[in-house]
């Protein structure tokens, strides 16, 4: 086995972790490990992810031919395949996000629990974005006025909806 | 010069809320540059555009970067970056990105900006004892002067873009870093851990030879960054540090009631050690430091305080030491070198005994 910090020498010092709740193995060689004497806990450990990506190809798709297919797929921007993706569990780019995107968010949803954003976003963005979520929370509270039969207050939150709309095209600066 | 590299991080004051059992609150955030592959693929020039464009950024804002010192990872030591990661300012990997790495440093050491570490910009904040909304705070603060020139990665559906998908959307990782002796102690941890991971924090402490945590130091940190808003993933990880604070002390309530003189008994050996012994590894270190924090938060050993306790931890570790004494070391002479730095910061306080 490679020593897991330098990736040359033969690892023969195993430690024991606890990451994730769980104890787990770190193997270095007897070079990294005498350097590190200890380990930092402060800071994210670089561990592959391997365990997780690795079924995740296969999980993803029905047929072998749909696997391959998948495989294939590469971002235009950084040209990193998916299926390096799964092996390195790194994304190259921001680009990646669309060009793997539906075989993603499967994966961002069992690690996140969600695939959607809901947090702090750069101001530049943040108009447009809040607009936007207006809108879908408006659209779904027209719905709730017409089932509950409120045709007048759904009439109103229609006008609401159109002006916001407009204001979209206009560049997402709110009226 | 040399002394400077020393002893002046805040989150070593010991003095923020409940520092009898947090060490340290730390908030980081994971940001990249719109059109740049994320570092690991990024081009040699592709990187030290980044670099570029965080130095512009800092010049257009001088006023809120006066406090900043820049360094290039390239430019400096072995021992000076060993130093800034075992005082928790820069990773471990980028003390090792050697091409383009870099960090910015506030003088207070409460903030550093890591440039080009695994996603282009990597702002955190550390600070002493349970202060996470502060250190939300001062990371954001940075965020937004960041935000103004340089044009993030971001998805309206994903957010902020990293390279890792273990960061995406808020790109926010807070952590707690927790002194637990009773509840170790009392093997009271175990089951703790379990639970954590059940409720998405991750838990990491450091396993020696046995199953003890080394020094009894336990960090607890956010799983999930996509999701939830920045607020809930903070106050989520305070409640349930709150509620591990809460257990810890009734453990050390308990070990007080059933066996104070033993607890004071270990506390008082270890501080006697700590004053007296030749050789000593940093795993015997940290232990005996626990011990004697545990004292000292029990009130069993007064006339020491927390800075220097805070102050030992970072001491007795390997590019610490060997700045201290100027030159490089070796493991056992490391041993030797320990001790003799140890009793020089003890000296300058009297225990009541
Ligand atoms: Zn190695
Ligand atoms: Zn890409």
């Amino acid at each position: 086995m490679v020593c897991q910090e330098c990736g040359k020498e033969e690892a023969n010092i195993f430690i024991a972790k606890i990451i994730n709740g769980k104890k787990m193995e770190i193997h270095l060689c007897e070079r990294c490990a005498r350097e590190k004497e200890e380990f930092d806990i402060t800071f994210e450990p670089q561990f592959t992810l391997h365990n997780f990506f690795g079924g995740l190809l296969q999980e993803n798709v029905r047929s072998s031919g749909e696997q391959v297919r998948a495989a294939k797929i590469q971002c235009p921007k950084c040209a990193l395949t998916f299926a390096q993706f799964c092996q390195i569990g790194r994304l190259g780019c921001s680009s990646c996000f669309a060009a793997f995107g539906a075989k993603l968010q499967p994966l961002l949803k069992r690690i996140h629990g969600s695939a959607r954003h809901i947090g702090k976003a750069p101001r530049r963005s943040q108009e447009a974005i809040l607009v936007k979520r207006d809108l879908e929370r408006l659209k779904e509270e027209m719905q709730q006025a017409v089932l509950k039969e409120e045709f007048e207050e759904a009439a109103k939150i229609r006008d609401r909806i159109r002006a916001l709309e407009k204001d979209l095209e206009q560049g997402g600066k709110r009226t | 010069m040399k002394q400077e590299l020393f002893v002046q991080s805040r989150w070593m004051d010991g003095n923020g809320p409940e520092a009898d059992t947090v060490i340290s609150s730390r908030v980081r955030v994971a940001r990249n540059i719109e059109g740049i592959p994320f570092p690991y693929l990024a081009s040699d020039e592709q990187t030290a555009a980044v670099q570029e464009q965080v130095a512009r950024t800092v010049a257009d804002s001088e006023d809120h970067f006066s406090q900043f010192c820049y360094q290039r990872i390239a430019e400096m030591s072995r021992q000076e970056k060993q130093v800034l990661v075992e005082k928790h300012l820069i990773s471990p990997f980028l003390s090792r990105e050697a091409h383009n790495g870099a960090v910015l440093l506030r003088r207070d050491e409460a903030v550093s900006i890591l440039i080009n570490e695994e996603d282009h910009l990597r702002i955190q904040a550390i600070l002493p004892g349970l202060q996470l909304e502060e250190a939300w705070q001062e990371a954001n603060l940075y965020d937004d002067l960041l935000e103004q020139s340089i044009n993030y990665a971001f998805d309206e559906c994903y957010g902020y873009l990293t390279a890792c998908p273990t960061n995406v959307g808020t790109g926010l990782r807070a952590s707690v870093m927790l002194h637990l002796p009773a509840l170790i102690m009392t093997n009271k941890i175990n089951r703790l851990l379990g639970a954590l991971s059940q409720v998405g924090l991750a838990v990491r402490g450091l396993y020696g030879e046995g199953t003890e945590i080394i020094g009894n130091l336990v960090q607890v940190s956010n799983q999930i960054t996509l999701g939830l808003p920045e607020e809930e993933i903070l106050r989520n990880l305070y409640g349930i540090t709150r509620q591990i604070i809460e257990q810890e002390q009734q453990a050390r309530q308990a070990l007080l009631n059933s066996s104070r003189i033993r607890v004071a008994d270990r506390s008082w050996r270890a501080l006697g050690l700590l004053h007296y012994a030749r050789i000593m590894s940093s795993q015997e270190a940290m232990q005996l430091l626990s011990d004697v924090r545990l004292g000292y938060d029990l009130g069993i050993i007064t006339g020491l305080d927390r800075k220097l306790l805070n102050e030992l931890l970072v001491i007795i570790r390997p590019a610490c030491l060997q700045l201290l004494a100027g030159k490089v070391l070796s493991v056992e002479e490391r041993n030797l070198e320990r001790p003799l730095q140890i009793r020089n910061k003890l000296s300058r306080f009297k225990e009541a005994v």
